[in-house]
């Protein structure tokens, strides 16, 4: 019965993962960058919630909305102000300058919040479920982010293939300039792109802060890191395989801290990323490269 | 007053001045060829009518409108499309989704159905492959995907980059064919060739191209004989 509780708890992580990793994975998809500072807008998210809430009492849910607001503001901020300057500008460039943004995010949040661990108060508020006569106890607050996880997942699938949005997203992800002449405007897609990740990062931080009640100017980095890896693993640009990438590392991560070593769990984690890598390149549900003509 | 008018167009990368300043015109209904060797500036100057580039100076008038300085995303629906140098059809989408794409600035879903017919009646290759992904076509069939694509969009006015780039014989004369098709039916065609030779063949007027500035300009045909040309363009 204890597998099972870690292999919950596991999917529980996993989701989160999963939701921070459809943020990168679609940016990079989209934007063709990795935007390292998704990981601080989840630390940002949660600190809205937390002052929200803990200082001037206000509804959960609203605090949630507010932070999803906020994240989705700051994101396409970010994404104005930091990252449209360099289009067109190596690679390598934008990387340091996301990294840079990271740092900003973070000390930015060490000013206005001070140095020390806040402690998050969960925001879902419902008795833990019972099974098999006790034995096996699901936190309400694993329930509500393994649901939410698939729902996103869901509703981004659709919104990708549905709606007109979704093709233009689509479009720019092959090749920005075609999607221009088709009349797509690009910069507009990729703002709405930074706009729905950093939103998704919001909530995904809101989970993971309920499920793991400290709050500090670095507590996105890990789980910012470890999604990347997650999206890394299930193919970078590949939405079902942020989705499975995620899944998969969270489960690891849990499974290997139960029964290998607490300490080495992350050290497990990318060693798993490092084998996928050297098997298949382009990871999981990745598509093989394809050779230009 | 031409349809498309280009005024002294300057273009630059960084510190290189690509186009030299060059004017030209297409009036409704013509097929106009652009010519001239690699690195002339015939792309830079069609990037630059559609907004992929942004001119230093000088100006590009449509229908009577200065376009010079409107996004490129908002020239498509103004009723310009441009199929660019090397096809740049969305590989991982199917033949459908990429037309579909083409037709992404247009609302009414009967006109656009409507549409479709018309390019898959050009294209029956196109009908055939539908669901095939992009991709997997062939460079013919791809040169003709984006044309379709480009079509999708019912342009009065439709700019080719080097269509015939790097297809075998039995294509090249089935684009060109089709290029007259899409002539015949009243869209107006500026076209960027190489292969100079095809493109005076259809052409009414064409410009010549060299490093930046027009050389030569005149009837398609007069050009065909004028030894100059011949010598430089038709390798005679």
């Amino acid at each position: 019965m204890s597998f099972l509780s870690y292999l919950i708890n596991g999917l529980s992580l996993g989701s989160v993962y999963a939701i921070i990793a459809l943020g990168y994975t679609m940016v990079y998809g989209i934007a063709k960058m990795l935007n390292f500072a998704h990981g601080d807008v989840i630390m940002i998210g949660c600190y809205v919630v937390f002052t929200l809430m803990s200082q001037y009492g206000v509804h959960p849910g609203i605090s949630i909305l507010a932070a999803i607001l906020i994240c989705t503001c700051l994101g396409v901020v970010i994404e104005k102000i930091a990252y449209k300057p360099l289009r067109g500008a190596n690679s390598l460039a934008v990387l340091i300058t996301a990294i840079g943004v990271s740092y900003f995010l973070q000390n930015l949040a060490l000013l206005i919040f001070g140095a020390d661990t806040k402690s998050f108060t969960s925001v879902v508020n419902m008795p833990p479920l019972h099974l098999a006569g006790g034995k096996l106890t699901i936190s309400a607050v694993t329930i509500v982010t393994v649901l939410s996880c698939i729902v996103i997942m869901i509703a981004l699938m659709l919104f990708i293939r549905k709606t007109r949005a979704g093709q233009a997203m689509l479009a720019v992800s092959e090749d920005r300039d075609a999607a221009q002449l088709m009349g797509v405007n690009v910069n507009g897609t990729i703002s709405l792109t930074f706009a729905i990740g950093s939103g998704l990062a919001a909530i995904a931080g809101i989970l993971l802060c309920s499920a793991y009640p400290t709050l500090s100017p670095y507590t996105g980095a890990m789980p910012g890191i470890k999604a990347f890896t997650a999206a890394v693993f299930g193919g970078i640009g590949s939405i079902p395989g942020a989705f499975v990438g995620g899944l998969v590392l969270g489960i690891i991560e849990i499974l290997g801290r139960a029964y290998i070593s607490s300490q080495l769990s992350d050290a497990i984690v990318f060693a798993v990323l490092i084998l996928v890598l050297l098997i298949k390149p382009t990871g999981l549900l990745g598509k093989p490269i394809q050779e230009k003509v | 007053m031409a349809m498309l008018e280009v005024k002294d167009l300057q273009v630059f990368y960084g510190m290189i001045q690509a186009i030299k300043g060059i004017s030209f015109e297409v009036n409704e209904g013509e097929v106009i060829a652009l010519i001239g060797a690699n690195g002339a500036g015939k792309t830079t100057t069609l990037q630059t009518i559609t907004g992929m580039l942004s001119a230093k100076a000088g100006h590009v008038i449509f229908e009577g409108q200065d376009i010079t300085r409107i996004p490129g995303h908002k020239i498509v629906t103004m009723g310009m499309a441009h199929v660019p140098e090397g096809r740049r059809v969305f590989a991982n989408l199917t033949v459908y989704e990429n037309l579909k794409m083409g037709a992404y600035t247009r609302k009414d879903k009967d006109e656009i159905a409507r549409n479709l017919e018309m390019v898959y009646k050009s294209f029956p290759r196109l009908e055939e492959r539908k669901n095939q992904s992009a991709g997997t076509l062939s460079g013919g069939e791809q040169q003709m995907l984006a044309m379709g694509r480009a079509l999708m969009s019912n342009p009065r006015i439709i700019l080719m980059d080097e269509p015939s780039m790097g297809l075998s014989p039995i294509f090249v004369e089935e684009i060109f064919h089709i290029i007259e098709e899409i002539s015949s039916k009243g869209t107006t065609v500026l076209l960027v060739e190489q292969n100079a030779k095809k493109a005076l063949s259809i052409a009414d007027r064409a410009y010549v191209l060299e490093t930046g500035t027009i050389a030569l300009s005149g009837d398609a045909k007069d050009l065909m004989s004028n030894e100059q040309i011949r010598k430089a363009y038709l390798g005679e």
